[in-house]
């Protein structure tokens, strides 16, 4: 053999294992691109990698520094300071500075997003810091922070209008071409401040129908693929080609009603829909995860919140009925409930965004038909549940609700309950409910810094929640994701934050 | 009536429709052009009052387009509400928008903050890349098969193939597309389930349009066929001694040709249809997957232009329809 062609040789046996390492990943999942800003987009180019909050979350999904290197606040709780971590670069080669961070939380602050839960006076630079300034104080205000309406952009990557008409982030990626609404592909940033990504590019596409994302998997056309419907989950599970993850969100299905409406107005009323439901049943036949079944509203990774209750104690068809007789109503020659010649009928509010809802709206009406609660049910879209609470026209209303939005459930619970006694509720939360003890749990929780007692704080109020039952939950959500055999390194973020692409490596 | 006479009620339903409406070429497109103006026009009209007329809070759905079920709440509708004024008398806004359109201007999106043009040209390319593929697949399927099955009527082939159109029609794209990807993608790798990016993406979605399209084309073509074949002309050249290839390419071809192109036009309203169905399914970006988001978010000016392009769309094959007719049949010329 010639001196020269062995390198050559040496190089071609190695070619299918440089092959292997760039091999692109192609990642679907079913939400489109709206466009590239982070108050509408934001959690696509947080997901993919592209670009990261001041605040990251830790493993037991707690505030853990992101580009903030730390924070401290003052002592009155009214100001707010967040030391930027050095030698951090834009995907443009700009430096991170504290002008181009409290630009862009200007900018997220100036539209709708998580930023309005929080009393934010003013957002400022001063040297390597990002000042917030709030009117009152805010315990959970970093962990605001974390979400992805608040993502740090360069300064270029913004219009005159405060738009972002770039997506130009400090991520381990960066974006190599977009074409809304449906694909995203990065590749490895070279520049980045942490640990440098094993694989050096990856695609995303947004698709819509359940059934094509699984078909997807199992033709190999995508080596991640989340959210899968029960039906097809079962059916994935039997490929070798394929690892099925699953992991429990905070995101709990559950159902508000209308305080004000004269059948609901008594909390027995509103008890005894919840011990009529059949959680367990809904969870098993249903969701196809029995252990999805929520008799709370918390799940236990939301630490203090989480108070513990079986699921299968919170049904008790009997006592439910004995209930409903005492606030006077009486079954008629159908079995249908009466009282003074009125039916108990009540119309439920949902949407089909998420496919599982539909399904359980209809296994409520079942279920409620035992006592002899008569259901219809409205499916539409998601708004109509807001704009049927500020009109009043709501009577239930069934979703999923993210109280891990942001690793704090605070900032979720502010905006569902509130903290003024007197106009309490929330678009996704109570409705015409009132309750001075939790607003004033929740205002003290809002500036106590103790962490036992809050801990405390929390537990009295998913306590109290869960006897008035303004909203009443139902089962946990569990995402699902058909992941490539071939790729190491997969685990699911339990608050969407990421998909943590940078931690996968294929496999030898 | 069964597929085999509605077919042949429709090819003779296109023949005389081609045939009696236009004098000469000019006043042809004349006529389009006039069409085309008043389909923009009502088109526009007509979802500009239909998505004002439709329940639920404008607002509410806009904000929850944009920022997803998660972030939508009244605070960001009334933000919504504010910028887009949409609390503005509606005859206003109308006017406003007809005012734009005569100086061609289609607005932006409500949701995305685009141009609608910008949103339009990007999903329109991959629209009408799919809808030629289909159609061009259909024409080498379907014509084809019904030609040959014309030539022999009641043969074996006419009966396989009348079964096969029937089976093809009476099933819902939807259905066609999922056994394709189950054959072609999960079982063969062959080809790519979904997605796009790759000339691959495309060729399962325009085939399921494309074997819709088929069946009823090749029954078209096959009724067409049958008739010329046992035509007087036809037995003549036949008597005269010509072969049957030559009588074919001589006198069959073009006569049968002329209502297989008619029906064309017909088939596109299945085509608009279509792509509604399979871009979701296949995650194609284009024109009928945008139509579908942007009426579940109430986005006006983008529905209004996605209408006003399949509109348009609609009137300018037809236009390619009828010249094609005109080309064919030189009895049109003469008359």
């Amino acid at each position: 053999m010639t001196p020269c062609l062995r390198p050559l040789l040496f190089g071609l046996v190695l070619l299918p294992l440089a092959a292997q390492a760039d091999r692109p990943l192609a990642v679907v999942a079913p939400w489109e691109i709206t466009g590239l800003d982070p108050s509408t987009s934001g959690y696509v180019f947080a997901r993919m990698r592209v670009a990261e909050t001041l605040i990251d979350t830790d493993a037991a999904g707690q505030p853990a520094p992101g580009l903030a290197s730390g924070w401290q606040v003052s002592d009155d709780g009214l100001t707010w300071r967040f030391t930027l971590r050095e030698g951090v670069t834009f995907h443009d080669d700009s430096p991170l500075t504290a002008q181009a961070a409290a630009l862009s939380l200007e900018h997220a602050l100036a539209k709708p997003g998580i930023l309005d839960s929080a009393p934010i006076v003013a957002i400022e630079a001063e040297d390597a810091d990002v000042v917030v300034h709030l009117d009152s104080p805010f315990a959970p205000l970093p962990a605001l922070l974390a979400h992805s309406t608040t993502l740090i952009l360069a300064v270029d990557a913004f219009d005159d209008e405060g738009r972002a008409t770039q997506m130009i982030g400090t991520g381990p990626y960066r974006v190599a071409s977009v074409a809304p609404p449906q694909r995203l592909t990065v590749e490895r940033f070279d520049g980045y401040w942490g640990e440098t990504p094993a694989i050096g590019s990856a695609s995303y596409l947004a698709v819509g129908r359940g059934e094509t994302r699984a078909l997807m998997a199992e033709s190999g056309d995508a080596d991640v693929v989340f959210t899968l419907d029960p039906a097809s989950r079962a059916r994935l599970a039997r490929h070798d080609r394929l690892a099925l993850h699953a992991e429990p969100l905070p995101r709990t299905i559950v159902f508000k009603l209308n305080a004000e409406h004269p059948f609901l107005e008594d909390e027995r009323a509103r008890q005894a829909l919840s011990l009529a439901v059949d959680r367990v049943g809904i969870a098993a036949g249903l969701l196809r995860h029995p252990e999805a079944a929520a008799a709370e509203l918390f799940p236990a990774s939301l630490g203090p919140w989480h108070l513990g209750l079986a699921a299968d104690e919170a049904q008790d068809v009997e006592r439910a009925r004995e209930l409903l007789t005492q606030l006077g109503w009486e079954a008629n020659g159908r079995g249908m409930l009466e009282r003074d010649g009125q039916p108990f009928q009540l119309t439920l509010r949902t949407f089909s965004d998420r496919p599982e809802l539909p399904l359980v709206a209809t296994a409520l009406q079942d279920q409620w038909r035992e006592i002899g609660v008569a259901l219809e049910v409205a499916v539409g879209n998601a708004s109509e549940i807001p704009s049927g609470h500020r009109d009043g026209s709501l009577e239930l209303g069934l979703m999923a609700r993210n109280y891990g939005l942001v690793p704090d459930p605070l900032g979720t619970l502010l905006d569902d309950f509130g903290t003024d006694p007197e106009t309490m509720g929330g678009d996704w939360g109570a409705m015409g409910w009132r309750d001075a003890d939790v607003a004033a749990w929740l205002d003290t929780l809002r500036q106590e810094a103790d962490m036992d007692a809050r801990a405390e704080l929390a537990e009295q109020v998913a306590r109290r929640l869960n006897e008035a039952m303004p909203v009443v939950p139902v089962a946990w959500y569990q995402q699902t994701a058909a992941v490539n055999a071939e790729l190491e390194g997969f685990s699911i973020d339990p608050l969407e934050r990421s998909y943590r692409i940078d931690e996968l490596r294929w496999g030898e | 009536m069964s597929e085999n006479q509605a077919a042949r009620a429709t090819s003779r339903w296109a023949s005389r429709w081609t045939s009696h409406r236009t004098t000469g070429l000019g006043g042809l497109l004349l006529q389009r052009l006039f069409q085309a103006g008043l389909v923009a026009w009502m088109v526009g009209t007509l979802t500009f009052v239909l998505t004002r007329s439709l329940p639920g809070d404008m607002a509410y759905r806009i904000a929850a387009g944009r920022y997803g079920h998660d972030m939508v709440n009244t605070t960001a509708a009334e933000a919504v509400r504010a910028e887009l004024a949409l609390d503005q008398p509606a005859l206003g806004a109308y006017f406003g928008w007809l005012w734009d359109l005569i100086q061609l201007d289609l607005g932006r999106s409500l949701v995305s903050g685009e141009p609608v043009v910008a949103e339009l040209w990007h999903q329109l390319g991959h629209s009408l890349g799919l809808a030629a593929l289909a159609v061009l697949l259909s024409l080498l399927l379907g014509p084809p098969l019904g030609l040959l099955a014309g030539l022999k009527p009641n043969g074996m082939l006419d009966r396989v193939s009348e079964v096969a159109a029937s089976v093809l029609r009476a099933l819902p794209p939807f259905a066609v597309g999922l056994i394709l990807i189950l054959i072609f993608s999960v079982t063969l790798g062959w080809l790519p389930a979904a997605g796009h990016g790759r000339s691959a993406h495309g060729v399962l979605p325009a085939l399921t349009l494309a074997l819709a399209l088929a069946a009823i084309s090749s029954r078209v073509a096959r009724n067409a066929m049958a008739d010329v074949s046992q035509s007087a002309y036809y037995a003549f050249s036949r008597t005269k001694g010509l072969g049957e290839r030559l009588s074919f390419l001589r006198h069959g071809l073009r006569n049968a040709a002329v209502p297989v192109v008619a029906y064309l036009g017909v088939q596109f309203v299945y085509l608009i249809e279509g792509v509604v169905v399979v871009e979701t399914l296949f995650a194609w970006p284009g024109i009928g997957h945008a139509l579908v988001h942007a009426i579940v978010a109430r986005d006006v000016p983008m529905i209004q232009g996605t209408a006003l392009v399949m509109g348009l769309m609609f009137v300018a094959l037809h236009t390619v329809v009828d010249l094609l007719c005109y080309w064919l049949d030189p009895r049109r010329r003469s008359a």
